[in-house]
């Protein structure tokens, strides 16, 4: 019985602290919209933020959207092939590229990546007092820490995406043509008779809604970091996990609510 | 020109102030003794804003700062300077643009301006011509000092000192505890110097209050203190441990 209590009351600890990390996020992401609005942008911020998730994280992103492009155009030709259906690869690869894989990997990386890059090191500024400094100083932090790196990652976030679809349809090309040789000018004619315009808008909108969700937990689990060193590592981990599943579960959603509005017809 | 009235303040379910009371006069140096953990960081917390008590008064220059919002709280956190007990230099800057930053912020973009005003401020804490360095380089009373230099860089009207010369060796602990003098005579500006270093207590204090069990528990002056016979303020001051404090 004792047992059954404490698991209780741990699960209801659980809710409790998962409301009051929800609630959190929803707030800071409203401060930050506020902030944008009501400060001046600071562009060398900016424009800082943007070299380390845009530029440097191309690498990345393109890597992923290749070999993604790759390793599916080479599993749809294993299948395919056996019900003589080559020419519809190249439309396969490129509506999953937009839809579904080019979106939700290349944000799972930039999770990763800047996500866990903007959690640790607003962590390490709110433990070591940086952010008291800068209140202290008459700077509001959301205005000068939050929304640099929000903007940032909003507007590198689909342009990565649009750079890692490309690769991956590209790469799927290469594989499917030259590797396994499918008729070229069937697998292209295909690809662009089958891929429609709302196939990249909704590559697009996908990744600027993950961009938003990854950009507010990091940001949220930065400035909230428990006291210590030991509270930078576990602020980082929970910031990439909890963006990731966040990320994962508002893609089904978005899945269903971007296909039923924009495929209504 | 600076008033606490009755501050209280809950932290983690724990009471560390309990009916905080203290007056601070324009160009006093008043220092706030007591034990480790008992408030008193968290006391100069709530002068500059950064955090919000759950019961009392904050005035400064006439105005109640308690209830205002972040924002409306920048303007009087303008006039008042803070050193950090760990300096809190932003890493990602070097000395210069640590030190022209609140410059910056008040809308000054003239170079050379910036340039003389931040040369002169390392001046007055002896570090000329580290302006390039990165706080990383600087060692724990550098950093100090030029964390001093930001605070003073636009000559707050009050100025608060957490713990200036903790981890610092005697020799730069010193340094430190001339420039605040300094700095005070410089300036005229107010102090509260908030320590458990009773040599740099009686050095900068004009007033000394002893925080004890989230209250100010006894306050007078240098020599007030060292003649007190309370058994709670002499064994603090003359650095005795008694009762419970008693290790083996």
């Amino acid at each position: 019985m004792q047992r059954v209590e404490v698991l209780i009351g741990k699960f209801g600890g659980f809710l409790v602290r998962s409301f009051e990390t929800s609630g959190g996020v929803f707030l800071l992401l409203a401060d930050t919209l506020r902030s944008l609005f009501r400060y001046r942008i600071r562009w060398d911020q900016l424009l800082e933020q943007m070299y380390f998730i845009g530029i440097r994280s191309q690498v990345v992103v393109l890597t992923t959207g290749a070999f993604t492009g790759a390793v599916f155009a080479a599993q749809v030709w294993f299948q395919f092939k056996r019900f003589g259906m080559e020419s519809a690869i190249g439309p396969t690869v490129s509506i999953a590229m937009c839809r579904e894989l080019g979106p939700v990997l290349a944000c799972l990386l930039l999770a990763g990546r800047v996500g866990a890059a903007m959690a640790a090191e607003l962590s390490s500024m709110k433990i070591t007092e940086q952010v008291d400094a800068l209140r202290a100083l008459g700077v509001y932090p959301t205005e000068y820490l939050i929304v640099p790196r929000f903007l940032a990652l909003v507007i590198s976030a689909p342009v990565l995406t649009a750079l890692a679809l490309v690769t991956g349809i590209g790469v799927g090309y290469f594989v499917a043509v030259q590797i396994f040789g499918v008729d070229g000018a069937y697998y292209w004619d295909n690809t662009i008779k089958y891929t429609d315009r709302k196939d990249v808008i909704i590559a697009l909108i996908k990744s600027f809604i993950f961009a938003i969700i990854i950009a507010s937990i990091s940001c949220y689990k930065g400035m909230n970091c428990p006291p210590g060193t030991a509270g930078v590592g576990k602020t980082t981990t929970e910031a990439v996990v909890n963006a990731s599943l966040a990320l994962l579960i508002c893609n089904f959603f978005l899945t269903v609510l971007l296909n039923s509005v924009l495929y209504s017809n | 020109m600076l008033e606490l009235k009755d501050i209280r303040k809950k932290l983690g379910g724990q009471e560390v102030l309990r009916g905080v009371n203290l007056r601070v006069a324009p160009a006093e140096k008043v220092v706030v003794i007591g034990r480790s953990g008992c408030g008193k960081s968290v006391m100069l917390r709530h002068i500059m804003g950064l955090l919000q008590p759950d019961g009392g008064e904050v005035f400064f220059e006439g105005k109640k700062l308690t209830g205002l919002g972040e924002e409306a709280w920048n303007p009087y956190r303008r006039k008042i300077g803070m050193l950090f007990q760990g300096a809190a230099l932003f890493d990602s800057l070097s000395v210069f643009e640590n030190l022209a930053f609140p410059l910056r912020e008040e809308g000054e973009t003239n170079e050379k301006v910036l340039r003389d005003k931040v040369a002169e401020s390392l001046k007055i804490v002896s570090l000329a011509g580290t302006e390039q360095k990165m706080p990383a380089e600087l060692s724990g009373g550098m950093k100090k000092r030029v964390a001093l230099a930001r605070a003073v860089i636009r000559r707050p009207d009050l100025m608060l000192y957490d713990e200036p010369t903790t981890g610092l060796d005697p020799v730069v602990g010193d340094s430190i505890n001339r420039l605040i003098l300094h700095l005070g005579k410089m300036f005229g500006m107010a102090s509260i110097v908030v320590t458990h270093d009773m040599t740099s207590a009686r050095m900068v204090g004009d007033r000394i209050a002893y925080l004890h069990e989230g209250k100010i528990y006894f306050q007078g002056t240098p020599e007030q203190i060292d003649r007190c016979e309370d058994p709670l303020v002499r064994d603090f001051v003359r650095g005795h441990a008694s009762g419970m404090d008693v290790i083996g």
